[in-house]
C-alpha cells in the first residue's frame, strides 16, 4: 500500500511546528538547539517525500547535503554553547543577552 | 626693454618671497635692505628703459601689450596675464618704482633696529608687486588683482606695529578700519566690472574702450558703470564719504604713509578713472558728480587740516584734499592735468611724509607739533627739503605744485564752473596756510621740547632720499609747463598723454575759448593768495604766537568742530558702526545664532534621541524575541506570496 503524500506533509508540518515552538519558548540553549535540528529534519522529510512522489532522486541527494551541513553546524553550535557556558556558568538564554543596547 | 616689463612685476615679488621666507635668517639688516630696495631699483631701470624706447617710437605705436599667458578661460571670458605699456602706465610705473625705490632706501635708515625689519621689506615689496599689476594690467581683472593686493598690503603695513597703541585703540583697529572701508569701495568696483562684462562682453581694456567709443550705449547703462567704478575709486582714494580710513592709516610706519597713503596706492582711484576716461566721458552726469565730490573733499579735508596737531594727521588730511583736486581734474575732463598733479603730488607729499618721518625719528616718536619748535638749526637738511615741499604744495612758482595745481584750477574754470574754481582756489589758500603753520610750529620759534635728548639730523641714508625728492619736487613741474609759457610746442606732459585720452576728449563737448589774460589773472590771484596765506601763517605762528589760542577761544564752536574732524567718525559710529555691532550682538548672535540656529541643531539631536530611546527597546538582547519577529516576518512574506497567486 502507498502512503499518500499528505501524511508525510502533515507529519513534517507537525515536526516543524514543534521545532519552532521549542525554539521560541524553551530557555535551555541545548533544547533550543535540538529544536532547530528538529526543524531541519522536518524539512528533510518533506524533501524525501516529494522525491519519492515525483520519482526524482535530486531531493534525496539534497537531504545528504542538509545532513552534512547540519552536522557541521551542530559541531560549531555546541562549541559556541560550551564557550558561553564557561563564561556565564548557565545555559539559560534569557541570561545571555549581552547583545543589547 | 618693453618686452621685459613683466620683470618689474616679478622682481618685487621675488624680493617679497626672499625677505618674507628668509628675512629672519639674515642677521644683517643690510642684506635685507639691499634685496628689498634692489629689486625696486632694477624695476625702475627697466621702466626707464621702456620709457625711452617708447619715446623713440612714433605716436601711433606707443601702446604695446606684453602677453604672458592665459590666466582664466570660462565660456566667453578670457583673461590673460598681459601687461600694457602705454603712455599712462609708463608715467604711473615711473612714479611707483621711482618714488618707491627712494622710499625703500629711506626705510633702511628709518626702520633700523626694528625687530621685524625683514617683514617690513617683504610687505613693501609685495605692495610694489600689487601696485605694478594694478598699473600695468591690460584688463579689469588684473587691475582688480592689484587693487585688492594693495589693499591687503595697506592693511598689513598699517598694522605693522600691531602691539602699539594708536589713539584710543590699537594699530590693528586702524588697519581693520582701512580694510573694511576699502571693501565698501571694492564692492562697487566689482559691480562695475560685472556690468562692464554684461554690457561689453569683455573685460579687456582695449576691447571695452574701443567698443565704448565706437558704439553708442544707452546713457543709463554708462551712468551705472561709471558710478560703480567711481564708488571703487572713492574708497581707494579716500574721498567723501569713505575718506575716514586714511587719517587712521597714519598708525603705520612713516615710510608706509609716504609710499602707500600719499604717493601711490591712494592715487589708484585717480589712475582707474583716467584709464576708464572714455566710460566716464560717456556718462557726463557722473563726471559732474566726480568733480563735485572731488572739490568738496578738497575743501573739507583742508579745513580739518587747519587745526590738527599731529604732524602726520595734518599731512593725511592734506593728502585727502590733494586727491580731491585730482578728482576735480578728472571731473572737469582734464584727465592729463589730474595725472600731472598725481605725479607732482607723489613727489612733494612723499617728501613731506619722509621729512615728517625724519623729524619724528629724531624727536623719539613725538608727533605733536605743539611740542616741536626751533628744529631748524638741528636738522638743516630736513628743514630745507621740507620747505621746498611745502612751497611746492602751496603752489609757489616755479616749483612743481604750482604748474599742476594751476593747470587743474584753470581747467576747472575753463571747462567747468566758476564755483569749482572758487572752491579750488580757496582750498589752495588753506593748503598754503596749514602747510606753513606746520613749518613755523616745527622749525621756527621757541623750542617746546625737553632738552635732555637734543634732536639730531637723520643719517645720510635718510637725508639723501629727501634731497632726491626735493629736486624732483622743485623741477618736476617743468615737464608740464602750460601752453601760455612754453609757446608753440605746448604742454609736453599733456601731449604725451593725449593719445590715451583722445577718445574721451572727443566725446566731451568742446568748450568756449577763454582769453589768455584770464588765465594769467587766475594764476596771479592764486599766487597772491598763497603768498598772503604764508605770511598770515607766519604772523600767527611766529610773530603773535598768542593769537591762535585767542582765536580758538573766540570761535570755540568752529574750532572744536574742526579739531574733531566735523565729528564724522562719531557720526559714522552712531549711524552705522554701533547699530551693526548692537544688532549683531542682540539679534544676530543672541537670537539668530544662539536661539534659532543652535536651537535647530540641538533640537534635531534631541528629537533623534527621543525616537532612539523608544526604538532601542526592541533591541533587548533576547534571541527568542528576535526569532519571533523573524518568524512573523517570514509568515507575512509567505502570506503575501501565496495571496498574490
Amino acid at each position: 500500500m502507498i502512503i499518500p503524500i499528505e501524511y508525510y506533509l502533515i507529519l513534517s508540518a507537525f515536526m516543524f511546528i514543534v521545532g519552532v515552538t521549542g525554539v521560541l519558548i524553551r530557555r535551555n540553549a541545548i533544547i533550543v538547539f535540538m529544536s532547530i535540528e528538529l526543524m531541519l529534519n522536518s524539512a528533510n522529510l518533506t524533501l524525501v517525500a516529494f522525491s519519492s512522489y515525483m520519482g526524482n532522486s535530486v531531493g534525496q541527494l539534497f537531504v545528504f547535503f542538509v545532513m552534512t551541513v547540519a552536522a557541521a553546524e551542530a559541531a560549531v553550535g555546541l562549541a559556541v554553547i560550551i564557550a558561553m557556558f564557561r563564561n556565564k556558568m548557565t545555559m539559560n538564554i534569557d541570561e545571555i543577552n549581552i547583545l543589547k543596547w | 626693454m618693453i618686452q621685459l616689463i613683466y620683470l618689474t612685476v616679478l622682481l618685487p615679488f621675488l624680493g617679497f618671497l626672499i625677505n618674507g621666507l628668509f628675512g629672519r635668517k639674515f642677521k644683517n639688516e643690510k642684506i635685507i635692505g639691499i634685496i628689498g630696495s634692489g629689486t625696486i631699483g632694477i624695476s625702475f631701470l627697466i621702466v626707464l628703459g621702456a620709457f625711452f624706447q617708447t619715446l623713440a617710437l612714433p605716436v601711433e605705436q606707443r601702446q604695446t601689450i606684453v602677453n604672458l599667458f592665459t590666466w582664466l578661460q570660462a565660456g566667453g571670458l578670457n583673461i590673460n596675464i598681459a601687461y600694457q605699456v602705454d603712455q599712462l602706465s609708463l608715467v604711473m610705473s615711473l612714479i611707483v618704482t621711482g618714488v618707491g625705490f627712494v622710499i625703500h632706501i629711506y626705510s633702511i635708515g628709518y626702520m633700523h633696529g626694528d625687530k621685524s625689519f625683514g617683514r617690513f621689506f617683504a610687505y613693501m615689496n609685495l605692495f610694489i608687486f600689487a601696485m605694478m599689476n594694478l598699473i600695468l594690467g591690460d584688463n579689469f581683472v588684473l587691475l582688480f588683482l592689484g587693487w585688492e593686493g594693495v589693499g591687503l598690503c595697506s592693511y598689513l603695513l598699517i598694522g605693522f606695529w600691531y602691539d602699539r597703541k594708536f589713539e584710543k585703540s590699537s594699530t590693528s583697529d586702524a588697519a581693520k578700519k582701512a580694510f573694511i572701508v576699502n571693501r565698501i569701495g571694492d564692492f562697487g568696483f566689482l559691480l562695475g566690472m560685472f556690468l562692464i562684462y554684461l554690457t561689453f562682453g569683455s573685460l579687456n581694456f582695449n576691447d571695452v574702450f574701443s567698443y565704448a567709443s565706437a558704439v553708442n550705449i544707452s546713457e543709463s547703462t554708462m551712468n551705472f558703470i561709471a558710478v560703480f567704478l567711481f564708488i571703487g575709486a572713492v574708497g581707494k582714494s579716500a574721498q567723501i564719504p569713505l575718506y575716514v580710513w586714511l587719517p587712521d592709516a597714519m598708525a603705520g610706519p612713516t615710510p608706509v604713509s609716504a609710499l602707500i597713503h600719499a604717493a601711490t596706492m591712494v592715487t589708484a582711484g585717480v589712475y582707474m578713472v583716467a584709464r576708464c576716461s572714455i566710460i566716464f566721458a560717456s556718462a557726463p552726469a557722473i563726471l559732474t558728480v566726480v568733480a563735485v565730490v572731488g572739490v568738496l573733499t578738497a575743501i573739507f579735508a583742508a579745513t580739518i587740516a587747519l587745526v590738527q596737531n599731529d604732524i602726520k594727521k595734518v599731512l593725511a588730511y592734506s593728502t585727502i584734499s590733494q586727491l580731491g583736486y585730482m578728482f576735480l581734474a578728472m571731473g572737469v575732463g582734464a584727465f592729463s592735468s589730474g595725472i600731472f598733479h598725481l605725479m607732482t603730488h607723489a613727489f612733494f607729499k612723499a617728501l613731506l611724509f619722509l621729512g615728517a618721518g625724519s623729524i619724528i625719528h629724531s624727536m623719539h616718536d613725538e608727533q605733536n607739533i605743539q611740542n616741536y619748535g626751533g628744529l631748524k638749526k638741528y636738522m638743516p637738511k630736513t628743514f630745507i627739503t621740507f620747505i621746498i615741499a611745502a612751497l611746492a604744495i602751496s603752489g609757489i612758482p616755479p616749483l612743481s605744485g604750482f604748474f599742476s595745481k594751476d593747470d587743474i584750477l584753470w581747467y576747472a574754470f575753463y571747462n567747468g564752473n566758476i564755483l569749482f574754481w572758487l572752491i579750488g582756489a580757496i582750498t589752495a589758500l588753506l593748503t598754503a596756510f596749514y602747510m606753513f603753520r606746520l613749518v613755523y610750529l616745527t622749525f621756527y620759534g621757541k623750542e617746546r621740547f625737553e632738552r635732555e635728548k637734543p634732536p639730531h639730523e637723520s643719517p645720510n641714508v635718510m637725508t639723501i632720499p629727501l634731497i632726491i625728492l626735493a629736486a624732483l619736487s622743485a623741477i618736476g613741474g617743468f615737464i608740464g609747463i602750460p601752453e601760455i609759457f612754453s609757446g608753440e610746442h605746448g604742454n609736453l606732459f599733456e601731449n604725451w598723454l593725449e593719445p590715451v585720452f583722445s577718445n574721451a576728449n572727443a566725446k566731451l563737448a568742446s568748450f568756449g575759448i577763454q582769453s589768455r589774460s584770464t588765465e594769467f589773472l587766475l594764476m596771479a590771484v592764486t599766487i597772491a593768495g598763497a603768498v598772503g596765506s604764508i605770511y598770515y601763517a607766519r604772523y600767527l605762528y611766529l610773530q603773535k604766537t598768542g593769537l591762535p589760542s585767542v582765536y580758538s577761544k573766540k570761535f570755540k564752536g568752529l574750532y572744536n568742530l574742526l579739531l574733531n574732524k566735523y565729528f564724522v567718525d562719531e557720526a559714522y559710529d552712531a549711524a552705522i558702526v554701533s547699530p551693526i555691532v548692537r544688532g549683531s550682538d542682540k539679534f544676530l548672535w543672541k537670537i539668530t545664532d544662539n536661539k534659532i540656529i543652535d536651537g535647530a541643531v540641538n533640537g534635531t539631536a534631541a528629537l533623534i534621541e527621543v525616537i532612539s530611546q523608544n526604538i532601542r527597546k526592541l533591541e533587548n538582547g533576547i534571541a527568542q524575541v528576535y526569532a519571533v519577529i523573524m518568524l512573523l516576518g517570514i509568515a507575512a512574506a509567505l502570506f503575501w506570496l501565496i495571496s498574490s497567486f
